[in-house]
């Protein structure tokens, strides 16, 4: 158990005095909403995009936190939003105590030698044009960290360490593969000696061959530099082969989170449950008893998220209450303390939600 | 921290000894290997070279025919009427103009100043309009709408009525030429550079940037700038015969460089009076001015096409037809037609 998410961080402070030092980020009560301009020569904004909805969240020194839902969830939002990519709309984000949220560019200088980040995309990530040698320098470049020959040597060490030929920095990156080309954004986040690395579905573009290296690669890396994650995906057995803990989001708000385990064996969100339900297994035999729970329609859009529980038109389990209150995030009876569930009527031990989510659809059983 | 000095050590850093390892072919090496295959591109540019070596060396025809550009010899430079001599008489190798003057050193000495004017505008005009692109393109905002607003209103500007009202007011003189032609040459290629810039800075490898904290600077003219170099490079050398065009013009019009130096604009107008005793007098500046912007603008297509790797597989096949109508006394020009037939087909 490491990182988790705290319904009240303020009090969490408290309580969790002990574990404070521990945490690297912390992030309370994230907003981001994207003005939706209407047309004309002067662009009013007419609604809000309401990507990111109020997510706390906390990375804790040296460990993965997964996170994951599907596209359009709001992950990749948050995650420019932790790596001062994008201004935040409300909420603070903190960094060993240092609040981080929406600083001028000057001032998050020395926090971005903190926090790096790895694409999703290996080849929309590279300059098409810039040599290898210089993409993986140009940390040190810009941080004034090292030049010349220090930096040349820096990047082949760099280079050796992700796997990668040192000879081959003169190169393109078009002469790389898919892999290769995921070392170099590694390498490159990794040069500043970064504390916290966001990887914004680093694998999902990868052969599945491919993503186990870069996987290990990543793996390797955290134990020899003490690197904390915050991993985003929507494999789910991704994040469990590389989670300490795990967060679940659905349209812009958390709807479950805690350590891996208990997330993972007993869910409590409908909605992870589905999620859980969905993702292949490799054991034919598991495959064949399980139940999946197949949900209705698509995601809402965010720019008018539904009422009370933003998951309630597509849960099986949905009652009045549902759409008119929204849960808060919170432990349930029988959880762990770090294992926290956003809904009403959470799922309990046993109970058979594939057979609801058909009968929601007027099938017969 | 420059950007030159940034530049200057990401280069420091790439240099160094590659053992053993088959280099890949970079961009410009697989752009040049096409060039090279274009015979029309190829020709151009010796043209263009030839041309550039003969205006470099004006002087030293001048010096060794003792014919300065200005200088009129009324005894050997006129015939017994009065009027221009034809070319070859006298040691005259294009003949002379009313005045008595070597027409061949006048049209040495007019190459100097297009080429001038041609290469210094197009160069100025580059930096101003990739810099102001770049900038409107990536800061967005206010920014843009003012300079895009303002690129719009160049590009309408009747650029004639203003070279002839600055000619007025300034007088005319070769920096008035070149200050008139830069301001006119500038828009369109900041209007391509901020179209392009506008889509480069939604790239990922953008982002990356900003995540490792480079400054706005930084991202336009190491991250934005090389990726912008293909169209721009094809922009510009389209735009060089277009300000030897614009130089000509003004000249002729009395605008532009003044008598008695020579330009070819200038002594095509005052050609005008003479081409029906003296056919040299018009022809030898007009097929100078037409064979440059000619070569040029086949120069410039023929980068284009380099540039962009489609073409790869028309040369390809041009040079499969090739081989095996060898001997069959087709034209490169049916070669390419048949080709870039094939290739449509194909696709």
């Amino acid at each position: 158990m490491s990182a988790f998410v705290d319904p009240e961080p303020g009090q969490s402070m408290i309580t969790d005095s002990l574990l404070a030092d521990d945490v690297l980020v912390q992030v309370d009560n994230l907003v981001k909403h994207f003005p939706v301009k209407g047309g004309g020569l002067i662009g009013r904004t007419v609604a809000q995009v309401k990507a990111v909805d109020g997510v706390s969240l906390t990375v804790r020194r040296g460990q993965t936190l997964g996170l994951v839902g599907e596209t359009g969830c709001g992950k990749s939002t948050l995650a420019r939003c932790i790596a001062g990519l994008i201004p935040a709309t409300s909420g603070t984000i903190t960094f060993e105590g240092h609040n981080i949220t929406n600083l001028p560019r000057r001032k998050m200088q020395p926090f971005r030698r903190e926090i790096q980040m790895i694409f999703q995309d290996p080849y929309g990530s590279l300059n098409p044009r810039r040599r290898v040698g210089s993409i993986i320098g140009d940390p040190f470049t810009i941080h004034g960290t090292a030049t010349g020959a220090a930096r040349k040597k820096a990047v082949q060490e760099l280079m050796e360490r992700v796997g990668l030929n040192p000879e081959h920095f003169n190169r393109y990156p078009a002469e790389f593969s898919g892999g290769q080309r995921q070392r170099i954004g590694v390498a490159r986040a990794l040069a500043l000696r970064p504390k916290l690395i966001i990887c914004d579905e680093p694998v999902s573009a990868l052969d599945v061959s491919i993503q186990a290296q870069v996987l290990n690669l990543l793996a390797d890396l955290q134990d020899d530099f003490g690197l904390a994650y915050l991993f985003i995906a929507h494999d789910l057995e991704v994040v469990r082969h590389v989670s300490d803990s795990v967060i679940v989001m659905y349209l812009g708000r958390v709807a479950e989170s805690g350590p891996k385990q208990p997330v993972y064996e007993t869910p409590r969100h409908p909605y992870t449950a589905a999620l859980l339900s969905a993702a292949p297994a490799a054991d034919p035999e598991a495959a064949a008893a399980r139940h999946r729970i197949i949900l209705t329609g698509d995601v809402p859009s965010p720019i008018n998220p539904p009422s009370g529980c933003r998951f309630h038109p597509r849960c099986p389990k949905a009652q009045d209450l549902c759409g008119t209150e929204e849960p808060a995030l919170e432990v349930k009876v029988g959880d762990v303390e770090t294992h926290l569930t956003a809904c009403h009527y959470p799922v309990q031990t046993g109970e058979n939600l594939a057979d609801a989510a058909r009968a929601v659809r007027g099938e017969a059983s | 921290m420059s950007i030159t000095e940034l530049e200057f050590q990401a280069t420091a850093a790439q240099t160094g000894t590659v053992t053993g390892a088959i280099e890949g072919r970079s961009q410009w090496q697989l752009t040049w290997r096409r060039l090279r295959h274009d015979k029309m591109a190829v020709a151009s540019m010796i043209v263009i070279i030839v041309i550039a070596i003969l205006a470099i060396l004006a002087p030293v025809f001048a010096a060794l025919t003792h014919h300065g550009q200005a200088q009129v010899f009324p005894n050997t430079g006129l015939s017994a009427s009065g009027g221009p001599l034809s070319p070859g008489s006298h040691g005259f190798l294009f003949g002379t103009d009313e005045l008595g003057r070597d027409l061949f050193i006048r049209v040495l000495y007019g190459a100097r100043i297009s080429l001038f004017v041609g290469l210094s505008t197009t160069a100025m005009a580059t930096v101003a309009g990739v810099s102001i692109g770049l900038v409107t393109g990536f800061f967005g905002g206010w920014v843009d709408a003012v300079l895009a607003r303002f690129i719009d209103t160049v590009l309408a500007f009747p650029f004639v009525v203003l070279a002839l009202s600055l000619a007025v007011v300034f007088g005319p003189s070769l920096t008035i030429v070149i200050a008139v032609i830069t301001f006119f040459s500038w828009a369109g290629i900041s209007r391509v550079v901020r179209g392009q810039a506008l889509s480069i800075k939604e790239k990922e490898y953008i982002e990356a940037a900003r995540s490792l904290g480079a400054s706005p600077w930084r991202i336009m003219f190491v991250d934005m700038l090389p990726n912008l170099i293909a169209p721009v490079l094809v922009l510009a050398t389209l735009s060089i015969p277009a300000a030897i065009v614009f130089e000509a013009t003004l000249s002729f019009l009395g605008l532009g460089i003044q008598p008695p130096v020579a330009s070819w604009g200038n002594i095509l107008s005052d050609a005008q009076s003479y081409y029906q005793i003296a056919w040299w007098y018009l022809v030898f500046p007009a097929a100078a001015l037409l064979i440059t912007t000619l070569a040029f603008n086949l120069l410039g297509d023929g980068v284009r096409d380099a540039l962009d790797p489609r073409t790869e597989r028309i040369f390809a096949a041009g040079r499969r037809r090739k081989r095996r109508m060898a001997g069959t006394g087709t034209t490169q020009i049916d070669d390419m037609v048949a080709s870039i037939l094939a290739d449509s087909e194909e696709g």
